[in-house]
């Protein structure tokens, strides 16, 4: 049990140091995997604790992601960028979560599919708004300011890299928070059994329209880090194919560790990271270690570590 | 006002011609899915796979037109009959996101091999001399290849109509679908059934692949686009169900071909609240029991 909290303070100070040491490269690698950690554990809180596979997570994702870059097209402020990024996810999440939430299995699935697929249409249709399939462009990486109190230049990737850093780490804490607390508790239980828990006086369906929610909100959080990245946002982010990343990712990492999707998130970046060094047909590759995956281990990488090799170490 | 009318009639011969490929795509997913009880996401990479093949044969190689397509099926039937016994076959007993996910993974292994073998770019191959031309419909030319298609798609239907309600192997497909165990207790061969079925269902992909190689664009990344489309149409009529994706297949193609003249900017999104609204209101699709 020590052993774990010494590893986690290591990797935090790990990548609190990372900076000095590594070129733009890695941190801008970094973030994309801190984003789609962000974005996978998000989802891990549906999939993983309450037992719905959303196939439309790229929507939210979309919407944090639009919504933060139309702020920063207006209002030069980094943060006002996020915090509209997320509300918007959140928001989106709670009035489609209305409806997604009456089914459960495949038909929440299809349904979450469709209401995904409804805001890719948009993001690639709706030119007035969205600027089609061009996407939105010239989006400046604006900086981190408080009115009156302080403002920091986030031109510099280290910059960013840090705010992104920080924010991804305490939204990481918040989940681990709720997904151990009563909240987090009920979740599962309505995931092993959904009647025991409505026996027990528990509104099942506003439970997961709250997890939904909550995952929309992370969703969010995760798009409104792509547009100061990359300085564009494009309608692919919103397809139903990005929707299965943190799926992936997920199952990758294992879907009944709470470290899971991290793990998975890290383990796909340097996956690719590898294989396109080789071919630029890395996909192949990837879709076959996703196939051997759920053929052969699935328990994911994190059981299979901590619950097959970890013994070996201990006798 | 007359003019108007016009125009939607001859939309609906048009989009009755695109409902086609789709309800070849759509009937194969739904009858997997009906049977063997796996959604399967590749299965618009077979339809891919059969584009490309027919592609290679005829516009490549020269072959009859007809031949490509025969010989098309057989690749592809060959292609489901590895992935159903290496793969599917594992996956049955397996939850609903690992088996998504797998045949997730198939996506990806599919469009980047077709990238590597054929190259990305996008390929149209020459119409069959004997389909050049067009009838003349209500004042507008109306290509005699989408006349073919409309009734290669209706014979296919009444095709599956005939094999699964008159031939004993069709019995055998209802039971099997019905109550596996039971079906197995007086004595189907389950494994063989399934793999019967996967690669039939293969092979109708493939055709509705095929028979688009002439009109419609050959590039990677079409069985993704194509298969969300059969996803809606098979959600319309209700997982599993027959009737119901030929009925989808033409409430979307007609949709669809309405939207691009009446209403562009969502053309996409309609058929996807009309997926959502069945969804909610009736689940089991407009056909579910």
């Amino acid at each position: 049990m020590k052993l774990k909290y010494f590893l986690l303070g290591a990797l935090i100070l790990f990548l609190f140091i990372l900076p000095i040491f590594s070129g733009k490269y890695i941190l801008y690698m970094t973030i994309h995997i801190l984003l789609l950690s962000v974005f996978a554990l998000g989802f891990n809180l549906l999939l993983g604790y309450t037992g719905l596979l959303s196939f439309g997570q790229a929507g939210f994702f979309a919407i944090g992601a639009y919504a933060c870059a139309k702020i920063l097209l207006v209002t030069p402020s980094l943060l006002l960028g996020t915090i509209v990024g997320v509300i918007s996810g959140g928001v989106a999440a709670l009035l489609l979560g209305y409806l997604c939430v009456r089914h459960t299995r495949i038909y929440f699935s299809m349904l979450t599919l469709s209401f995904g697929m409804m805001i890719y249409s948009l993001a690639w249709k709706w030119r007035e708004v969205t600027g089609g399939d061009d996407g939105l462009v010239g989006i400046p990486r604006a900086p981190f300011k408080i009115p009156g109190i302080l403002s920091i230049n986030m031109n510099p990737m280290e910059n960013y890299y840090y705010y992104v850093l920080v924010i991804s780490l305490l939204s990481i804490y918040v989940l681990y928070r709720i997904v151990h607390s009563p909240f987090g508790l009920t979740l599962k239980g309505i995931r092993d059994s959904e009647n025991r828990v409505a026996y027990a006086g528990i509104s099942v369906r506003n439970y997961r329209l709250l997890s939904f929610t909550i995952a929309g909100l992370y969703a969010g959080l995760a798009g409104s880090f792509l547009p100061p990245l990359e300085n564009t946002v494009t309608p692919p982010i919103a397809h139903w194919t990005h929707s299965a990343e943190p799926v992936m990712v997920t199952l990758l990492g294992g879907i009944h560790t709470f470290s899971g999707p991290m793990v998975g998130s890290i383990i796909f970046y340097i996956i690719k990271d590898i294989i396109v060094r080789y071919t630029q047909f890395w996909l192949v590759w990837f879709g076959a270690i996703i196939v051997f995956l759920v053929l052969l281990f699935r328990g994911g990488v994190v059981i299979f570590l901590t619950e097959r090799i970890w013994p070996l170490f201990k006798r | 006002m007359g003019n108007m009318l016009e125009k939607l009639l001859f939309q609906t011969l048009i989009g009755l011609s695109f409902s086609m490929y789709l309800w070849l795509l759509a009937a194969g997913l739904t009858l997997v899915f009906g049977v063997l009880g796996v959604l399967n996401f590749a299965h618009g990479s077979l339809f891919m796979l059969g584009a490309y093949a027919t592609f290679t044969f005829y516009g490549k190689i020269g072959l009859n037109f007809w031949l490509s397509i025969f010989l098309s099926l057989l690749c592809v039937g060959g292609i489901g009959l590895i992935l159903e016994c290496l793969f599917f076959r594992r996956i049955y007993h397996i939850d609903l996101p690992y088996q998504l996910i797998l045949t997730f993974g198939f996506i990806l292994i599919f469009d980047d091999l077709v990238k590597i073998v054929w190259g990305g770019v996008a390929m149209i191959p020459p119409m069959p001399r004997f389909f050049e031309g067009s009838l003349n419909i209500l004042g507008r030319p109306f290509p005699y290849y989408n006349i073919f298609i409309i009734f290669a798609g209706i014979f296919v239907a009444l095709l599956l109509w005939f094999v699964l309600e008159k031939t004993w192997w069709g019995r055998t497909i209802r039971a099997s679908a019905s109550d596996r165990e039971m079906a197995s207790a007086i004595g189907i061969n389950i494994p063989i059934l399934f793999t019967n079925v996967f690669v039939f269902a293969a092979m109708l992909a493939a055709l509705g692949g095929a028979l688009g190689t002439p009109v419609r664009v050959v590039a990677p990344g079409i069985g993704t686009s194509m298969i969300i489309q059969a996803f809606v149409i098979t959600v319309i009529g209700g997982l599993g169900n027959l009737k119901g994706a030929f009925v989808g297949a033409l409430i979307v193609g007609i949709l669809t071909s309405y939207g691009i003249l009446l209403f562009p900017i969502f053309e996409l999104f309609i058929i996807f609240v009309v997926m959502a609204f069945v969804l909610l209101v009736k689940p089991e699709g407009l056909f579910g029991k």
